[in-house]
């Protein structure tokens, strides 16, 4: 088990999907505690993958497999998990685009990509998104957390327009992040977010941070 | 003349696979278009749409190339030529569109208002190695609806150069527009000798927006220079590998060209970008990379290559404030894009990812401009035999200064940098107050906007084109202008 729980958390450092997807497949067919198996091996390896990547001693690339690896071992054990053992902690729905006006999307596909890695239920709505879009995405998936990124300072005042109609439909409870070349944290503070994030690791840091 | 120094990046045959590469991209892949009239033109001229992309044959954009003018004349607001876009002219401009301006007051970036505008454009004015001018400030103290607008307001009246800028928005064209041809005269003048080239920016890979479509087109329909930027950011929009972002470059340009002459065949239209070589650590778009550098330095070559004016960011750094990082990487982007003969150069000014404009900055990367257009003008052979005699005569006085051959030739020989560039002695550097470069810029920009006066608009211009200001500014609330 020791030794399975180690080949797991090497799989996502290394960000072999193929080889994620076999343990997954093991750990089912063997009969091991999955969340043991997610928490102490796969999560344990998107972990060390953050921290590594906050070290320098990983890039983007490196991290983008890592979290594709994650989410492969994901999709197979998690439905295992329901009406079970009870699911890994919740850490919370986040509701993703690029705002209006604005068709970059790079940015936002990486943080995305962290979040979900990470566990983050997550909803990405692509780019050019309506603010309306936002809210009443949000809204229906009942979201922690609603990401907005924006590239361009024309487009900025989208993420200002999603946080005023969330508290005009009183769903001041659902956070919002915002992130993007333009923006930053007095911006944030400006707008009434609930954060600025620069770069996809500080994004899952945020929403941890702030969830639950 | 003596022989321009010239950098190659690729042999005749790659430049044709290269080019052949772009082609059956455009051919097989397609292009991602958000604007009715662009799919329109596409389609009409033989273009298929399937699955959602605008499928291009080759024919279709060989033709569009055999149209497009390799050469461009710009001019300046009194109808005189100020930039000569082809072969391997070169030509600088401030970097556009900052979101910030460095101030040196409070030692950190901050958000430009009318003021700072008004400053930069008039310093750049004065600088003459700058050949345009560009809306290099997005003002913070108007509507972010209106900001595209008022740079070219405040732009036009405070310098007499040509303008590099862009929309924001669909509808700031027609009010630019307006505007431009109010200080031409009219709108046939300016479409005859354009003072203004416009921005267009596909995004990567392969997607034109509505806006950037909708720009293309304005600018074929009244003649305005358009400016391809396409930004190929490698292994993050585009394949990772520099050859590859170079292929993908090509395609979104060929696609872009395409589009500018179907909508009206001959209209000038520059081969641009400014794509970045990815930073995997950090997710950033260094301008200072040696590798962007390669990548525009060898796209413009495919430019040339296809016989169409050249444009790129180059002349700029990812550094926060006017340090050793920012001159570095400064003079590096400069001297490569002169040596790969890029004919619009857009940059300098600029740090922090073309997204904060700096005074001082502008005036010390005045003097990397001037260096680098006298390296273009190469070693001339100004006598024969070339030094014997001279040597001889020199020997005789023993010194060469009051050779009369001296003064006839030292002005041409060398390029004399403004001040802010340290060739004094020791004692002097002591007793000027030991003063770096960004001490000695802030003076300088003093100094310059303190003495220069940019020559005036007509009042019946600027009456008009304030009545087109005031009411855009209305339409979004804002009751008078900061001016």
């Amino acid at each position: 088990m020791k030794e399975h729980l180690k080949e797991c958390m090497q799989a996502i450092i290394d960000g072999d999907t193929e080889r994620s997807e076999k343990l997954a497949k093991l750990t089912l067919e063997k009969g091991m505690p999955v969340l043991e198996v997610i928490n102490k091996g796969f999560v344990a390896g998107i972990r060390e993958v953050g921290r590594l990547w906050e070290e320098g001693e990983l890039f983007l690339p490196e991290l983008v497999i890592g979290a594709d690896a994650m989410k492969m071992a994901m999709g197979i054990l998690r439905p295992a998990l329901e009406g079970g053992e009870g699911g890994p902690d919740r850490l919370g729905h986040v509701v993703i685009g690029t705002i209006e006006g604005d068709i970059h999307d790079i940015g936002k596909t990486l943080v995305a990509t962290m979040l979900a890695a990470n566990g983050f239920e997550v909803t990405d709505l692509g780019a050019d998104v309506p603010v309306a879009k936002f809210v009443e995405t949000a809204e229906e998936k009942g979201a922690d957390w609603i990401a907005i990124s924006a590239l361009l300072t024309t487009t900025m005042p989208g993420q200002k327009k999603v946080i005023e109609q969330l508290e005009a439909k009183s769903l001041g409870n659902i956070r919002v992040m915002v992130g993007g070349a333009p923006c930053s944290a007095e911006w944030a503070s400006e707008i009434g977010a609930d954060g600025y994030a620069g770069d996809a690791v500080a994004a899952v840091a945020l929403a941890k941070g702030k969830t639950g | 003349m003596g022989m321009t120094p010239r950098v190659t990046w690729f042999g005749e045959k790659t430049r044709k696979k290269i080019v052949a590469e772009a082609m059956e991209i455009l051919e097989k892949i397609g292009v991602f278009v958000e604007n009715e009239e662009a799919i329109e033109l596409l389609t009409g001229a033989g273009a298929r749409v399937a699955g959602g992309r605008v499928m291009i044959p080759s024919p279709v954009v060989e033709k569009a190339l055999e149209t497009t003018p390799s050469r461009i004349l710009v001019y300046d607001r009194r109808g005189e030529v100020a930039m000569d876009l082809g072969e391997d002219r070169i030509h600088f401009n401030p970097g556009s569109a900052a979101l910030r301006i460095f101030d040196p007051d409070i030692n950190d970036a901050r958000i430009p208002v009318t003021a700072d505008v008004i400053k930069y454009a008039r310093l750049t004015d004065a600088l003459p190695n700058y050949a345009a001018q560009s809306t290099g400030l997005i003002p913070g103290d108007v509507p972010e609806e209106i900001a595209d607008r008022y740079r070219v307001f405040l732009g036009l009246q405070n310098s007499i150069k040509p303008i590099v800028t862009g929309t924001f928005k669909v509808e700031a064209f027609r009010v630019m527009h307006e505007m431009l041809a109010a200080v031409s005269g009219n709108a046939d003048t300016l479409m005859d000798k354009p003072i203004a080239i416009f921005d267009c920016c596909p995004s990567p890979p392969l997607m034109w927006s509505e806006l950037t479509c909708q720009a293309l087109i304005d600018c074929a329909r009244t003649g305005l220079p358009a400016e391809l930027v396409s930004m190929p950011l490698t292994g993050a929009t585009s394949p990772v590998t520099l050859a590859g972002a170079v292929t993908q470059h090509c395609a979104e340009n060929l696609s872009g060209i395409t589009i500018h002459q179907l909508a009206r065949a001959g209209s000038p239209i520059i081969y641009g970008g400014s794509p970045a070589c990815f930073d995997m650590r950090k997710g950033t778009t260094p301008m200072g990379a040696v590798e962007t550098m390669m990548i525009d330095g060898a796209y413009a070559e495919i430019g040339k290559h296809l016989g169409v004016p050249t444009h790129a960011y180059m002349g700029l750094s990812d550094s926060k404030r006017v340090d050793y990082q920012a001159g570095m990487e400064t003079a590096m982007g400069s001297i490569l894009a002169a040596v790969s003969g890029v004919n619009n150069i857009s940059g300098p000014g600029m740090l922090d990812f073309e997204s904060c404009q700096s005074l001082e900055k502008l005036v010390l990367d005045h003097e990397i401009c001037g260096m680098a257009l006298r390296l273009m003008e190469g070693i001339e052979l100004r006598d024969d035999p070339i030094a014997m005699p001279l040597i001889e005569q020199g020997l005789a006085k023993k010194e060469f200064l009051s050779l009369p051959h001296t003064p006839k030739w030292f002005r041409k020989e060398a390029y004399f940098p403004d001040p802010v560039i340290d060739r004094g002695t020791l004692e002097e550097w002591r007793s000027r107050g030991k003063k770096d470069a960004p001490e000695r810029a802030r003076e300088r920009v003093e100094k310059l906007l303190s003495k220069h006066e940019p020559e005036l608009l007509d009042d019946a211009v600027v009456a008009h084109m304030t009545g087109l200001m005031e009411a855009e500014a209305k339409r979004y609330g804002l009751e008078k202008l900061p001016v």
